[in-house]
């Protein structure tokens, strides 16, 4: 998920400031759209993308200037593949994803390091430390050492713009895609941004002279390629050591800080005397200004975020250096982590603490919730209470017994049904995993029946291919695909199942039920999200097929549909306190005085109605035929 | 004036981010160093938001340190208590007397704090607590969805920008249409502090 940007309107917006301003003005930009507009500025013709936090709003800002052309990818792989072809015609392509999107697009990653580029190809990979919103905060800087190719890190949204263009001419430089890493601190901060450059013209026609050698990698060709990667590495080196992305900041001699990203500002503010090298690539290393630096200050230490990538290389060099001793290897830093750090290490004096204010840690959290109405949790009910899974948070199971269904799960806001009360969801990996997980589990033996819950978005991006793996070797679990009609979490973008494109034209959709028959499946149910008996009919009779079964739960995100109708009120004089309702998890339903009651300002009305159709005791209808019931 | 360290807190949909972006842009126009950052949970809709907004001669950190925030708005209540620990002592605790309870509360589970609660906690670190009734201001007013615009005003009191510089941030972001409603909210929080701020 990722704060919503204002999709196309950012870009929009942004141009009409920049009309109200002058060009001269300077502007406060998130580290993403200073990273669109490097790249837009730099000339890029082609931009591709998977939404994923807290990378999307590259691509969104990208998508509303007209002279781009800008696509959701169905997945990182493609993304990746789409824009190494554009690229290879001689125009200036960016493909940009989360830090988990470059192992899907590794494989073309790797590639695009063999062949190299024509045209300039950036890679931007935002990395998560602190697992703000991703299953993992693995450090992507490896990936540049893996592929042999620069890895740029921006400290800010001014040198994330600068770091585009700077990127695009070493691609084409050297012929090697090139990595700019941001994180989550870099890609939603907003900071002050002079965007001095100005698109160029374009460039003549595009074409692609054929080059066997170069962009066909058979084995004999491949063995051409691998040395020529090695002598671009070597190249590099030379090249980093008079790069201006790399600095050094003169300070006194005692204390020399090695850093990068946006643990250079946390450095620069606990160790406000200290002499600087500034990494802006940080791979391949700068070994000689390294050594020099190393050899003017008394005590050399490296500050970075996640991994000890710059301390390793530097101590590989046989360079003497400090860094992870003191500075936490896993989540996000801050001042406050580096000056913790700093005073283990004796660098800076404890200074004298704040006492803390107690009673904050025991106040009420707010967790993440699924939406009122939100076209989910209808049949995540029926799984759990199927499964008998449904308890009350703090509260005690409602069945005696578990049952032993399996629910494999995804990625997207329905992960969030693994709470209680739905308590639906045993398994979350990485994207699509959800389906071969399930037929693992089954081919394993597992007594029970299992279950794959997977989102549309997620469905495109990578279920399809382990789905065909269960056609192929008949498995017999059922997928449940969530179709809301939309990339949700990330806020809201397209996808190839809603017909509409990234730059929000309208473009051949992708049928999920065609896509899933056309497989060979021929247990396909499409039911509708908020019709409790139909979910229920489907789930029962799928799980009881012999064969593998596919149901498709269609409604459309709560967040983009207007409400409708009266909201549903509690009749208190029906009402017998079983609590049934609660057990959806719908923010809207609520308990003051020992009474159940729905926030009328939160039900979507007659959109959803899912607590209606469960109650038993009938005490739920619209409001103005309870007229008692809207409040405690 | 040096620096200036603000926290702006709510729920998320309250418009707080529109705000902190606001605050930022304001000061930027004035011709300061500005860096602003959101951290969000995995929700979008009605969870915890912080927005932190440094302003000074040159920003490094977006982050700002436990203990050196000199100025909290805060668009709810628990909220504002939930981020008082980054408080600086003496800090400036403008709060919209607002509850929105969180599901734990609502079913139970969990208790939400008493008014008097809150003010203990924001008293542990400064006595400069103003509860302000945001939410009646801009339902009188005829727009709810204004709050953000009237929290903005009750903290232009104690923000050195001037009150066109202010307006011209607000309007140049918001469409012409919505220009009237939130520069009067605006003038609105600027009257309410100015009454609570004695």
């Amino acid at each position: 998920m990722s704060i919503p940007a204002g999709h196309v309107a950012a870009a929009i917006c942004l141009l009409s400031c920049l009309c109200y301003n002058g060009l001269k003005m300077k502007l406060l930009l998130s580290g993403n759209e200073a990273l669109a507009w490097g790249a837009y500025h730099a000339g890029i013709l082609v931009a591709t993308a998977y939404p994923g936090t807290p990378s999307t709003e590259i691509l969104e800002t990208i998508a509303g200037f007209d002279d781009v052309y800008a696509e959701w990818s169905t997945n990182e792989k493609v993304a990746m593949e789409v824009a190494l072809g554009a690229c290879y015609t001689g125009v200036r392509s960016v493909v940009s994803m989360k830090h988990v999107g470059l192992n899907v697009a590794a494989d073309p990653f790797m590639a695009a390091s063999i062949t190299g580029v024509s045209g300039g190809l950036v890679v931007v990979c935002a990395d998560d430390p602190g697992s703000h919103s991703s299953q993992s905060e693995q450090d992507n800087r490896h990936y540049a050492r893996l592929a042999k190719v620069p890895v740029l890190e921006p400290s800010d949204s001014q040198e994330a713009y600068d770091m585009m263009s700077a990127a695009f001419d070493l691609s084409e430089q050297f012929d090697t895609p090139v990595v700019v890493r941001t994180t989550t601190r870099i890609s939603h901060s907003k900071s002050v941004v002079d965007l001095h450059r100005s698109r160029p013209a374009p460039a003549g026609e595009v074409s692609f002279p054929r080059n066997v050698t170069k962009y066909v990698m058979l084995p004999v060709n491949a063995r051409i390629r691998h040395p020529l990667v090695e002598e671009r590495l070597v190249r590099l080196r030379e090249y980093v050591e008079t790069c201006p992305l790399n600095r050094v900041e003169e300070g006194e001699r005692g204390l020399g800080v090695v850093t990068s990203g946006v643990a250079y500002q946390y450095a620069r503010e606990v160790f406000p005397n200290a002499s600087f090298l500034k990494l802006g690539v940080t791979h391949p290393l700068p070994a000689g200004m390294i050594r020099e630096f190393a050899a003017r200050v008394d005590r050399m230490v490296v500050i970075e975020e996640l991994d000890p990538f710059l301390e390793e290389g530097i101590r590989a060099m046989g360079v003497q250096v400090e860094g992870k001793s003191f500075i936490p290897l896993v989540g996000e830093l801050s001042t406050e982590v580096v000056e913790e750090g700093a005073v283990k290490a004796g660098l800076v004096p404890k200074a004298a603490a704040l006492p803390e204010v107690a009673e904050v840690s025991g106040l009420p959290k707010r967790p993440p919730l699924l939406c009122p109405g939100c076209p989910h949790t209808g049949m995540f009910f029926v799984l759990a209470t199927m499964g008998q899974r449904l308890r009350a948070p703090g509260g005690e199971p409602r069945a005696a017994r578990s049952s032993d269904m399996v629910i494999t799960g995804d990625i997207g806001c329905y992960t969030l049904a693994t709470y209680p009360p739905l308590n639906a969801m045993d398994t979350t990996a990485c994207m699509g995993a959800s389906i071969g997980q399930a037929l693992g589990m089954e081919k394993a033996g597992i007594a029970g029946k299992v279950v794959a819950v997977i989102g549309d978005s997620t469905f495109l991006h990578s279920g399809i291919t382990p789905l065909v793996d269960a056609v192929y070797n008949q498995g017999r679990i059922t997928v449940v695909i969530l179709d809301n009609g939309t990339t949700a979490m990330t806020g809201h973008q397209d996808h190839p199942g809603t017909g509409i494109s990234a730059q929000g034209r309208e473009t051949t959709r992708v049928v999920l039920e065609d896509l899933v028959r056309g497989l060979g499946i021929n247990d396909v149910r499409v039911v509708n999200a908020f019709d409790m008996k139909g979910l229920r009919a489907a789930a029962r009779s799928a799980l009881a097929s012999p064969e593998l079964s596919v149901i498709i739960v269609r409604g459309a995100c709560a967040v983009r549909v207007p409400r409708s109708g009266a909201p549903r009120a509690v009749d208190a004089d029906r009402c017998n306190r079983c609590d049934v309702c609660l057990l959806l998890g719908c923010p809207a339903i609520q308990t003051a005085g020992g009474r159940v009651y729905i926030d009328a300002s939160l039900c979507v009305g007659d959109n959803c109605t899912l607590c209606e159709q469960v109650c038993p005791q009938r005490a739920i209808a619209p409001q103005s035929a309870s007229p008692g019931g809207e409040s405690p | 004036m040096k620096k200036l360290d603000l926290f702006v807190t709510g729920v998320g949909g309250q418009g707080n981010i529109l705000a902190s972006d606001l605050i930022g842009e304001t000061a930027l126009a004035a011709g300061y160093d500005v860096k602003k950052t959101d951290t969000l949970g995995m929700a979008q809709r009605n969870g915890s938001v912080i927005s932190h907004v440094r302003i000074g001669t040159r920003v490094y950190s977006p982050l700002i340190k436990r203990g050196e925030v000199e100025i909290l708005l805060a668009f709810e209540k628990l909220e504002a208590a939930r981020w008082s620990d980054y408080l600086c002592p003496g800090a400036v605790a403008i709060v919209n007397n607002h509850a929105l309870p969180p599901l734990a509360v609502n079913l139970g589970v969990e208790r939400y704090p008493e008014d008097e609660e809150v003010r203990g906690i924001l008293r542990q670190r400064t006595e400069r607590v103003y509860f302000v009734d945001g939410m009646a201001r801009v339902t009188d007013l005829g727009n709810p969805r204004t709050l953000n615009i009237f929290m903005l005003g009750c903290l232009s009191h104690f923000a050195p920008f001037e009150t066109d510089a202010w307006k011209d941030s607000i309007c140049r972001r918001l469409p012409e249409r919505l220009h009237q409603v939130n520069t009067r909210a605006f003038d609105l929080g600027r009257e309410e502090i100015q009454n609570v701020h004695v």
